[in-house]
């Protein structure tokens, strides 16, 4: 046998190349991305039911960010670029960034493809604590339809501490348990929501809304709520992108290459479903987004976790902010729930990218 | 960081689900030695290596790496003293082999780093040194059985772990193989004077290459000292149920287990009835 001191040609193995330039093209993937997300965010304020054009919106967006306001763009259109549109693509951004980034962290610790963001109960959690809101008397405590984001993001988060509790075993919380605790957990919650939406009659349409997912309602406030759990949900998650890596292995050899498989769990189940709860709270239960979007970017890019999680990031918000256009966009006057957009768009594309490339990509 | 590592194992007694495996279990594994775990199918080979790296705790006795319980060693402190080469392991088939070899200095590695050239570097040497360097750029759902366990001897040496244990290392693989791997476990571990527990279901095998056995059998330690003490006709016969298989070998007349055909005997073994 020969035994080669270097490694073979064009391998950039053992050249001394630091990792993480190893995959060049990769890392200006992301840089590509930032710039389509910005361009895309902007393109998307000058769609709806009265076009601004291009240049204006860029106008008003830095006259209201510089320090001497007002060089006399109309003040109907500026209320439509910042207080209408700009509101609605931020947390549709912030929404897809968030589905996008959970799925890929639950497919990672559990190891299955299948898995989405609302597998441990924390879509059904939320809608039942969305349907309680808008059963609650117009005028409870004076809150009115505040209140649902609120009990929205309580069930999420209570939904998915009581599968996670139901998995338990001792000190640890093997996978397969908390999928099926998931499963049924979620299952339960979904007869109730069922439920009370045959018991009202008034409200029928505004859950089934909610329930489909929508950002027609999105305000600064509710922006204003969600970025800080999106925001640092996301930044956890990407610490621990190279930890996930090693996770594919199995749990044994993760914990025998010095990973504290369970304390990594906890961290990344908390994190994942803080996100997603802070998503569906304000953007109802959008599906599709979760799942497919972290499989588009492994088809394109590749497995490996640390360039995995922030494409994702990056995907999952330009591809719901694309969708929320879509939505608002097709049938104008009328609006299509985005859940609706998500998975016709969606779905032809991932099977496109599907069958173009036949290697092992899981 | 260069401290050699002693494991011993101070009364142990194993299993899963209150089903003990293995009672009463006391040896020890020093620096600059390799021990071979031998015994037949499902005698809890596998269960004491899984017990020796932490993945699973003893119902009673201690486990002791230089003296201190391995219980209170952070897993990553841990790691760093002691590697595994599991047993026919499941690879996420979209890695390549580099990558795979490369998580082996994970233990080295903080929250907030990522590989260095260094890390590479070692990972690299140690890809050569187990000749799996040619698979670098290949995805590890290519590989063969053969392919996949010297890339995982390789992922050990990338570790630069003082202890190393082995679960079945030569199970896959041609007997080429076998002497190539076996006499470069034994070449590292006299220079870096490293503690090597390897499981061995080869009883020729391990007689050549290892320094102690321990035979396990029904739950207990049944024999542990050199080949030529434990590789015995009547350790063999009241063991493995093989009659008058041992022989010496005709170059360093160490311990050989030869077997002569017989007619119809599956009997008188009840073994088999612990789990592996």
């Amino acid at each position: 046998m020969t035994v080669l001191n270097k490694p073979p040609r064009g391998s950039q193995y053992g050249s001394g190349i630091p990792p993480w330039l190893w995959k060049r093209s990769h890392f200006f993937s992301v840089f590509g991305l930032c710039g389509v997300l910005v361009l895309v965010s902007l393109m998307a304020t000058t769609v709806g039911s009265i076009h601004v054009p291009f240049l204006t919106t860029i106008g008003i967006i830095l006259d209201r960010l510089s320090p001497a306001p007002d060089r006399g763009w109309p003040s109907f259109l500026a209320t439509i670029v910042i207080d209408i549109r700009l509101p609605r693509i931020i947390m549709a951004g912030l929404a897809g960034a968030a589905l996008a980034t959970a799925g890929a962290t639950y497919q990672g610790l559990f190891r299955n493809p299948l898995a989405d963001p609302y597998l441990i109960g924390v879509a059904q959690g939320a809608s039942l604590g969305a349907v309680i809101g808008f059963l609650l008397p117009g005028d409870w405590l004076g809150l009115g339809n505040s209140l649902i984001p609120v009990l929205a993001f309580s069930g999420a988060v209570g939904g998915a501490t009581v599968v996670y509790l139901l998995a338990r075993v001792g000190k640890t919380v093997p996978v397969t348990t908390l999928i099926l605790a998931g499963v049924a957990v979620g299952a339960l919650l979904s007869s109730l929501v069922s439920y009370l939406v045959i018991r009202s009659t008034s409200e029928v349409h505004g859950i089934m809304f909610w329930l489909m997912g929508s950002f027609s309602l999105s305000k600064w406030a509710d922006v204003g709520a969600a970025l800080p759990y999106i925001t640092a949900g996301i930044i956890i998650i990407l610490l621990y992108a190279r930890t996930l890596n090693v996770m594919q292995l199995d749990e044994e050899q993760s914990a025998q290459l010095g990973v504290n498989v369970e304390r990594l769990k906890l961290v990344l189940l908390t994190a994942a479903t803080l996100i997603t709860a802070a998503s569906v709270s304000f953007a109802g239960t959008i599906g599709f987004v979760g799942i497919i979007i972290p499989h588009a970017v492994r088809l394109i890019w590749g497995a490996d976790y640390r360039f995995l999680l922030p494409l994702s990031v990056l995907t999952g918000a330009i591809f719901l902010i694309l969708a929320d256009v879509a939505a608002r966009a097709a049938l104008a006057p009328m609006e299509i729930p985005i859940g609706v957009i998500t998975a016709l768009c969606g779905a032809p594309f991932f099977l496109y990218l599907l069958r173009r490339r036949k290697r092992q990509i899981f | 960081m260069d401290m050699t590592v002693t494991l011993e194992m101070d009364r142990v007694t194993l299993g899963y689900q209150h089903q003990p495996v293995l009672k009463d279990v006391t040896c020890r594994i020093g620096p600059g030695e390799i021990v071979g775990l031998i015994g037949p199918n499902g005698s809890g080979k596998s269960t004491l290596i899984k017990a020796l790296s932490r993945v699973l705790s003893p119902f009673s006795g201690s486990i002791l790496l230089n003296g201190r319980d391995i219980s209170l060693i952070p897993r990553a402190v841990l790691a760093r003293r002691v590697g595994v080469v599991p047993q026919m392991p499941l690879l996420p088939s979209a890695f390549t082999a580099f990558e795979i070899a490369l998580m082996g200095r994970n233990p080295h590695l903080g929250l907030l780093q990522n590989e260095s050239c260094r890390d590479m570097e070692l990972t690299w040497q140690a890809m050569i040194r187990t000749g799996t360097h040619h698979l670098a750029g290949r995805r590890v759902g290519e590989l063969s059985g053969g392919e996949i366990q010297c890339l995982l001897i390789a992922r050990v040496l990338a570790q630069e772990t003082k202890a190393i244990l082995l679960d079945e290392p030569t199970a896959n693989l041609d007997i080429g193989r076998q002497a190539e791997i076996l006499g470069l476990i034994r070449e590292l571990c006299r220079e870096n004077h490293i503690a090597v527990l390897a499981a061995i279901h080869d009883l020729n095998l391990a007689a050549q290459y290892c320094d102690r056995l321990l035979l396990i059998n029904q739950g207990r330690l049944y024999a542990e000292g050199k080949p030529r003490e434990v590789i015995t006709a009547r350790n063999m016969a009241e063991v493995y149920g093989a009659e008058d298989c041992v022989y010496a070998h005709p170059k360093n007349g160490l311990p050989t287990v030869l077997l002569t055909a017989v007619e119809g005997r599956a009997k008188g073994r009840d073994a088999d009835a612990v789990s592996e």
